[in-house]
């Protein structure tokens, strides 16, 4: 029972993390149609700057923000400087974005060195709650909230603000919301900021499970391409889902059968993939 | 149209930039060399060391170890100067393969130190044998280069043997009334002949090795197989991880409580200063590892040494700088012994192997005719460090037990170790 | 240029390129030149896909590492150590992999393709990692050595090189026959426009398929050879690290060209390992390189060549026919393309 218990718990903080990482990435990817390769990088750069934070004393919860700041400011410089111009060509677009995600990555690993970090859960978090035989880390459990919560702020954006009618209308019909005279470029950016912002706010969210170290955005990468396989690219919901869905079948997979621990998650991907390649809740384009 | 061309040309310089810096660099060093030409003789060493990629870290560590025995005692040894290139083989093999060709093809190092990864040192070695170059090991530790694909060339200078530092675990762990075992090790070789080597000599003595865990490296989520080990009720666990999963494994070790309530035996790069660094010390404090080092151990030697690092470096030294530290020390006792004659090969590498080190930061150290090294090993336990150090760390591994002059052949004699294939995934030397 | 300059060009290259190690040229530097020879090979198989067909595979490493690790496993566990033999598996291998890897992946389009790429070549790496007693794990395989190739010895640095050099031009060869059939066009015709492809009754998922497996023939013969160049085998070999860098020196050459990729792995191998001894930064350089090169010259150092080539002659870079046989990378590669024609 506590086997399963445990489980059931650890697969979906676990997929509460991979939220933080899935969520920017489709909400860019879903108006834009940019893939946005460095997203793993923005959070690695968020866990280190937020690490950083908190060595200089800053508290856990100002220094979420900030770190998402810190990462927004640096995604909005790419996207302003580099990216917008090619947003409209998919490709070309995700091959610059490869290319900063191996800068960021070497200099993330110039500014901080190498040395695998672990980061704090912030005080009152710390510590284990005791459920009968089962003993469970809080701030995981507080992190299945978290995540959550960020869903349902999103959704709301998405569903009830001018802005998200903006972002709905830009996904559904690009140049029919142009010509109706809507600032679709306006959207973009601050679609990409939201993007950035919670890369590298979901960085220091994520930290007291990932930490730091180098190569963990790589590690991260293919797993944030496995939610949005399952959910269906640029579908909110999906990645909400799909977030749930990947934490949950590696987890119990792993604890299940853990000589096949590698292919715990792309089998099933590939299973998916082949069966319905616009995943769960996608779209057929 | 100018600007399509202008843009051109931001590239052709940023490349021209890149291929000029390249060209000059052996002008550059050529200089640098005849500045210093005074010595007769010289040794030109190639460093192998990952400064970039996954295992940065451990690299810098390695050559910061160098550099500091050499600062400490000069460069210059029986009129011999140690003239070291630094080559970046970026956590992988086949750049490490690269840059072995790059120092003896193009540098003509006579002895080559390094690499980090296992995979890197299996790649380098019979490239290193081909072309009759040393290579030293001080931190690579496959079992199989000093033992069934052992070289002349290729020696543990410094060294260890991934299951040298397990072979006792076993043992101890049985006769501490341990009966029956769980395990966990990163897939891949370093953990399986580490984790071998416990199975082995634990079902020898009669305990029973359950489920056997072997995570992917970069594991970050461990909860899955922690619940298994739990849900076995086993006496002990053994484990062996390595770098960020060694951190995330005693993170999640304590925080899902089974710290303290399930006994807890590791290899020592669990808790190696590399990992125990960025942790609290409720998370790690008291936790026991077998090891060839201990940074903690109560000897003038090896105190010296983490003093003389932490000042240097500002943390407490890993084995890795430990490793290539004591190389250093031991390159220099057998250049001392051919009295700088490094132009006969077989006679110098002969003097290194019957260098005998009593008073290196591991302990006493000799090389067996493998090439490996017999060195105590430790069992340890971590504890918060001396006020002296609160600077550099939180915590640091005490030695409370030594198991003196073990070979990596443990009790076993060779011929017949040698007989039984080298630990694996498939092969753990379980006792039936 | 005209063609029959462009081919004496090339001809008279190979011809000094075979001489290169008679030429007192450092070992060092022959044995960096046979990588490039190597990676050319890899590089042009993925522009193949990437400039003629219009799809960004990301599991190329998949087919150039399981060839190398058949040919290291058939001599190290089978005693299989002659090369045709070795070859023709690892071939087999490379080709029934992209067989099945091409029917999942060429399900999605445009982004989905790339993105079960990826995850297909992850498996890959997975199963190396995994399967020990077969791959030898992290470890990889060593312990294997060249064979002779029709009585001649490949052990020596200059007999392996002027090898790789024969194998790289019959594949460069091979290839501009290729992307100049028949086939080749209706390719280059479904990269620029698929649905009208489509509308004139080309079967387009059969074409791109048959292009992924071609593509994944000529990455296996550069596996096959980087296997016996290095002598070992391990996970990097397939892994997602070894996918980008050959992407990256298709995107530096430049795409739709053959020759760019080649020499973008020229520029890789050679610029890297001259930078990773001077700076530890290198990899930060070769990224800001690359991403120069998208933003500024998405035709490549071939686009950067041929404008330098034509502004010196005194003609206008854009005048239209002004062209080679280094057609004008269809930059963009157009990739939405697939998705947004109506």
């Amino acid at each position: 029972m506590t086997f399963y218990a445990q489980n059931l718990l650890g697969g979906l903080a676990y997929g509460s993390l991979l939220f933080l990482i899935a969520a920017g990435f489709t909400l860019i990817f879903g108006l834009m149609r940019v893939v946005n390769i460095a997203q793993t990088s923005f959070f690695l750069v968020g866990v280190y700057t937020g690490l950083t934070l908190l060595r200089a004393h800053v508290a856990f919860w100002l220094a979420v923000p900030m770190a998402g700041a810190t990462v927004t400011v640096i995604g909005l410089f790419i996207y302003r400087v580099f990216l917008h111009r090619y947003h409209a060509d998919e490709l070309i677009a995700l091959l610059l974005t490869l290319g900063f995600a191996l800068m960021l990555d070497d200099g993330a690993l110039a500014l901080w060195g190498g040395n695998p970090e672990s980061v704090p859960a912030p005080g009152a978090l710390a510590a284990s709650l005791q459920l009968g035989t089962l003993v469970f880390p809080s701030y995981w459990l507080a992190l299945i909230g978290i995540s959550l919560l960020i869903a349902a702020a999103l959704r709301a954006m998405e569903r009830r603000t001018m802005l998200g009618a903006i972002i709905r209308a830009g996904v559904d019909d690009e140049e029919m919301a142009r010509g109706l005279g809507i600032d679709v470029d306006r959207a973009f950016y601050i679609v990409f900021a939201i993007g950035a912002f919670l890369a590298g706010a979901g960085g220091l969210l994520g930290g007291p499970i990932t930490g730091a170290y180098p190569g963990l955005d790589g590690d991260l990468l293919p797993l944030a391409f496995a939610v949005i396989i399952i959910g269906g690219i640029g579908s909110l919901e999906g990645a909400y889902v799909g977030s749930l869905v990947i934490g949950l079948v590696s987890t119990f997979g792993k604890a299940l059968f853990p000589e096949l621990s590698y292919f715990t998650i792309f089998v099933p991907v590939a299973a998916i993939m082949s069966l319905r390649p616009q995943g769960l809740l996608g779209r057929k384009r | 149209m100018r600007r399509f061309l202008g843009g051109s040309y931001v590239v052709l310089a940023l490349l021209l930039v890149g291929v000029g810096l390249g060209g000059v660099a052996p002008h550059g060093l050529a200089v640098g060399g005849v500045a210093v030409a005074s010595p007769a003789a010289s040794l030109k060493v190639g460093l192998l060391a990952p400064t970039t990629g996954v295992a940065a870290a451990p690299g810098h560590d390695m050559i910061n170890g160098w550099k500091l025995w050499w600062a400490q005692h000069g460069d210059t040894v029986a009129g011999v100067k140690i003239d070291t290139t630094y080559y970046d083989t970026a956590s992988n093999p086949n750049t490490a393969l690269t840059q072995a060709r790059r120092a003896i093809e193009q540098d003509g190092v006579q002895l080559l130190i390094g690499p980090y990864l296992a995979n890197e040192g299996l790649a380098v070695a019979p490239y290193a044998e081909q072309h009759k170059v040393p290579l030293f090991l001080p931190t690579v530790s496959a079992d199989d280069l000093t033992q069934r694909k052992a070289s002349p060339y290729v020696t543990k200078v410094a060294g260890w043997s991934s299951s040298q530092t397990t072979h006792p675990a076993g043992g101890w762990a049985y006769d501490k009334g341990y009966r029956t075992a769980a395990t966990l090790g990163n897939a891949y070789a370093f953990a399986y002949e580490s984790v071998g080597g416990f199975a082995q000599t634990f079902t020898e003595k009669g305990g029973h090795v359950g489920k056997q865990l072997w995570t992917p490296l970069g594991t970050t989520d461990f909860s899955p197989y922690l619940s298994q080990i739990q849900a076995q009720h086993p006496d002990v666990v053994f484990v062996c991880v390595v770098g960020a999963d060694a951190v995330h494994f005693l993170q999640q070790w304590s925080s899902f409580g089974l710290k303290g309530k399930v006994p807890l035996v590791v290899q020592e790069t669990v808790t190696d200063q590399s990992s125990i660094r960025s942790l609290q010390p409720e998370q790690v404090l008291g936790i026991i590892a077998f090891s060839h080092y201990a940074e903690g151990r109560d000897d003038s030697a090896t105190q010296r040494f983490v003093s003389d690092y932490a000042t240097a470096n500002h943390v407490l030294p890993s084995y890795m700088a430990a490793g290539f530290y004591t190389a250093a020390q031991w390159i220099q006792t057998g250049l001392q012994l051919v009295h700088g004659n490094v132009a006969d090969q077989a006679k110098f590498l002969a003097a290194v192997r019957s260098v005998a080190l009593s008073d290196s930061p591991f302990g006493p150290q000799r090389l067996d005719q493998y090439g490996a090294p017999v060195q105590n090993v430790y069992v340890r336990e971590v504890r918060r460090v001396p006020d002296r150090y609160a600077a550099y760390a939180k915590t640091w591994n005490v030695v409370i037990q030594t198991y003196p002059t073990v070979s990596q052949f443990w009790t076993y004699k060779p011929s017949q170790y040698l007989a039984q294939p080298v630990y694996s995934n498939t092969f753990q030397g379980i006792a039936k | 240029m005209p063609r029959a300059v462009v081919a004496a060009t090339v001809v008279a290259a190979g011809a000094l390129a075979a001489l290169v190690p008679s030429l007192g040229l450092p070992q060092y530097y022959v044995s960096l030149l046979t990588q490039t020879w190597i990676f050319g090979i890899a590089a042009m198989s993925l522009d193949l896909l990437v400039g003629f067909t219009g799809l960004v595979s990301f599991s190329q490493a998949a087919f150039f590492g399981t060839a190398a690790y058949i040919v290291g496993i058939a001599q190290t566990q089978y005693h299989l150590a002659a090369f045709w033999p070795a070859l023709g598996l690892a071939l087999l291998g490379a080709v029934g992999l992209a067989a099945v890897f091409g029917l999942l992946a060429l399900r999605g389009e445009g982004v989905s393709f790339i993105i079960i790429t990826l995850a297909l070549n992850e498996i890959i790496w997975g199963l190396a990692y995994q399967w020990v007693s077969v791959s030898g794990g992290d470890n990889g395989i060593t312990g294997f050595v060249r064979p002779a190739v029709a009585g001649v010895d490949l052990t020596g640095t200059a007999s392996f090189y002027r090898f790789c050099l024969v194998v790289l031009l019959v594949c460069l060869g091979l290839l501009v026959a290729i992307v100049r059939s028949p086939f080749g066009l209706v390719l280059q015709g479904l990269r620029e426009r698929p649905r009208r492809m489509a509308a004139l009754g080309y079967n387009v998922r059969m074409f791109r398929y048959a292009a992924f497996v071609l593509a994944a023939a000529f990455a296996g013969v550069a596996g096959v050879l980087f296997a016996y160049y290095n002598e070992f085998v391990g996970p990097v070999t397939l892994s997602l690290d070894t996918t980008v860098q050959i992407l990256i020196m298709v995107i530096l050459g430049g795409t739709g060209t053959l020759l760019g990729p080649l020499a973008g792995a020229a520029v890789v191998v050679f610029v890297s390992n001259a930078l990773s001894n001077l700076t530890q930064r290198w990899e930060l350089i070769l990224g800001a390189v690359y991403v120069a090169i998208l933003l500024y010259a998405r035709d490549g150092l071939v686009g950067i060549g041929r404008r330098l080539w034509l502004t010196v002659s005194g003609r206008d870079p854009r005048r239209p026919g002004a062209d080679s046989m280094m057609r004008p990378a269809a930059s963009p590669p157009a990739p939405g393309d697939a998705e947004r024609e109506p």
